[in-house]
């Protein structure tokens, strides 16, 4: 499934920084994150919480919260600059071109709607279909997402249906006007491993049937590991380290990456294999060193604390932002 | 382990009615199991299969529709829960839950949160004494004694969670019942959360019923499973026995499902079709997994299957398909190619 790396990527995120205004002090939320997703490509971006893997996401999309401010960066989708874009044609693409999903599907979806009607709403706004047509099509979306009774999903309100099923209508939802690009942030967390499977192996299909590209938003690197075809870790704002998702794997040049391997519980694994990672996210207000690992590392040194981070590509493919890369 | 075991659930059943209708949920229906003092039993199951109303009758918030429940001998099944917080074996039977910023007090300290079962069920009202037992409880935990003056809020979400252990732990319980402890948590932090438990699984010799849908996380903690589905108990047995040779098609869809850290390498799936029935008056003569089950024939709608002992070493499972082929049932693991293992980076100082 890997695409040529001469192709023009279909998203490419340069220097994307972003700040959040707190009663508290500034919040540097991300800083020159930058990273690439080709046509088809199932990307998946993985870190702790607070690594600001669901900001750069909605900084993407343009639904950051009022708070935020986009201080750097261009997201070039198709030719165009989303962030620089006016609001109007950022709507364009968004649900038509651009979709994404949600981690609470219940919360997600309007609770005093059927689903039914939900679908008919994104098609009316995007497909230009007839109010006639839509219902055919949204019917025939809840077939694909594999809802077993289609006709009685479409009259059902969300809180009629399970935490899955809920989950398989956003997934009807965003892929309503065939998307280029699909966001999945968390989509099956706080859903049962066997829904998960189900729920991933959905989305893996609709994006190869209609070769459309796919960024996985998670927490977890074994599901990463075993959907994507390359990973973008993240920790503190920044993006630490890029690589095909073997790669990755088998030789992890950031200590932080090597640690987020060690502290996930493989099969048959000893409770003594689990490693922790020592330390917590950092705060994210005032000074930074231009490591924001430095603190939680194990090969911190001096040279850390000058700036800039460098940011270095090791292997074809593979980028690494520190020092002192294994 | 001839010893009474410490928690002993005969026949235990729960059912709520439906409003309205003469019908009922069967949320637990005729299980049964033991936990040996000292050991670490594992529970798990999808959503809406009576994991969590299992937790509830042995901890005695809820009370059963039928079946018996036995702690240390003594019959607290027939205790009513309105009346079990007034019991010594209220403090003997302790929960630690899912979710620390949702389950601690938004306006008590985390002193306050640990010293409160302390005040309510171990009587402590010397301040000196109370002082010493909270900072003990919270040194097991290793939650620094500096945090105990914040609030839920001014902690991490894993310092919330030790509170909680610390919480639970305070009084000394001989039964811990741990409910997800650690789905609500980043994995680097999940991985602290295991060792605290473990260790003080070792230092205090407590004794878990560890909840979880995550396999994975059962197996790193118990010494036993329980695999539940629609209310039933369809498979026990030693964690490594039901990994490495499931008996009943539903295990061996839940391990297949898991994702492994092993990259490149897809192992075949037990696809499940649709989702679970209704746990609304089910047959009694209908397995609760026929029509899901990649393996269902037609005695599997005519008979339900029971529990029976598959292996030596106490491994049950439920299912009508073992008669013929208990050796033989494939696995996913003797599926799966050989393939190449991955190194595991241990910090990466390499």
């Amino acid at each position: 499934m890997t695409v040529p790396a001469a192709a023009v990527p279909l998203l490419s995120v340069e220097d994307l920084s972003v700040e959040f205004q707190t009663r508290d002090g500034v919040v540097r939320a991300l800083e020159d994150v930058a990273f690439t997703v080709a046509r088809g490509e199932t990307v998946g971006l993985v870190g702790e919480s607070g690594s600001g893997k669901s900001v750069s996401a909605l900084a993407i999309l343009g639904i950051l919260h009022p708070a935020a401010r986009i201080t750097s960066g261009r997201a070039v989708f198709g030719g165009l600059d989303l962030i620089a874009a006016s609001e109007t044609q950022r709507e364009e693409y968004r649900g038509r071109e651009l979709s994404m999903i949600f981690q609470n599907p219940r919360t997600a979806l309007n609770p005093i709607r059927t689903v039914g009607r939900q679908i008919e709403d994104v098609l009316v706004r995007h497909a230009n279909l007839g109010r006639a047509r839509v219902r055919a099509r949204a019917l025939e979306l809840l077939a694909q997402v594999q809802i077993a009774d289609p006709a009685r999903a479409w009259g059902a309100y969300p809180f009629e249906l399970s935490g899955g099923m809920c989950q398989r209508v956003m997934i009807a939802l965003a892929v309503a006007c065939s998307p280029a690009l699909l966001i999945a942030d968390e989509p099956t967390t706080g859903l049962d491993v066997t829904t998960q499977a189900a729920i991933l192996e959905l989305i893996e299909d609709l994006a190869r049937r209609s070769q459309m590209a796919t960024v996985l938003i998670t927490h977890d690197l074994a599901l990463v590991g075993e959907r994507c075809d390359r990973i973008v870790v993240m920790h503190a704002g920044h993006v630490v380290e890029t690589a095909p998702t073997l790669e990755l794997f088998r030789a992890p040049r950031h200590p932080y990456t090597a640690r987020l391997i060690a502290s996930t519980p493989r099969a048959g694994a000893r409770l003594a294999d689990l490693a922790p990672i020592p330390g917590g996210v950092p705060d994210l207000r005032g000074v930074l060193p231009p490591c924001r690992y430095r603190l939680r590392c194990e090969r911190a040194a001096p040279a850390c604390d000058e700036p800039p981070l460098p940011r270095q590509q090791i292997a074809r493919g593979h980028l690494v932002a520190c020092r002192f890369p294994s | 382990m001839s010893a009474t075991p410490l928690l002993d659930v005969r026949s235990l059943s729960k059912r709520f009615p439906v409003r309205g209708t003469p019908r009922a949920v069967h949320a637990v229906d005729d299980v049964s199991f033991t936990i040996a003092s000292g050991e670490c039993v594992g529970l798990v199951g999808e959503s809406g299969c009576g994991k969590s109303t299992i937790v509830r009758l042995v901890t005695r918030l809820l009370d059963p529709t039928g079946g018996r429940i036995f702690f240390a001998g003594e019959d607290v099944g027939s205790i009513p829960a309105a009346r079990f917080a007034a019991t010594a074996a209220r403090a003997a039977i302790q929960m630690v839950f899912q979710d620390p910023a949702d389950s601690l007090n938004p306006r008590f300290t985390a002193f306050d949160t640990i010293a409160e079962p302390l005040k309510r069920l171990a009587r402590i009202t010397a301040r000196a004494e109370l002082d010493t037992r909270v900072r003990a409880a919270a040194d097991l935990v290793g939650l620094p004694a500096e945090l105990l003056r914040r609030f839920p809020h001014q902690l991490s979400g894993g310092q919330q969670q030790r509170v909680g252990i610390a919480r639970a732990i305070a009084v000394r319980p001989r039964l811990l019942v741990l409910d997800e402890p650690t789905s609500a948590l980043d994995v680097s932090v999940q991985a602290v959360i295991l060792h605290v438990l473990a260790d003080l699984r070792q230092r205090l010799g407590m004794t878990y019923l560890f909840v979880s849908h995550d396999l994975n996380l059962v197996r790193l903690l118990s010494d036993r499973v329980l695999v539940m589905y629609l209310g039933r108990i369809v498979e026990a047995g030693p964690v490594d026995t039901v990994f490495d040779r499931p008996g009943h098609p539903y295990t061996r869809a839940l391990i297949s499902a898991i994702p492994a850290l092993d990259p490149g390498a897809r192992r075949p799936r037990v696809r499940l079709a649709g989702e679970p029935g209704s746990p609304i008056d089910p047959s009694p003569t209908v397995c609760r997994f026929f029509g899901r089950c990649p393996d269902g024939h037609d005695r599997c709608e005519r008979e339900m299957p029971v529990l029976r002992t598959t292996g030596g070493d106490g491994h049950q499972a439920a299912c009508h398909l073992l008669d013929s082929a208990i050796a033989s049932s494939p696995t996913p693991s003797s599926q799966r190619p050989e393939r190449e293992s991955l190194p595991v980076p241990r910090g990466g100082t390499s």
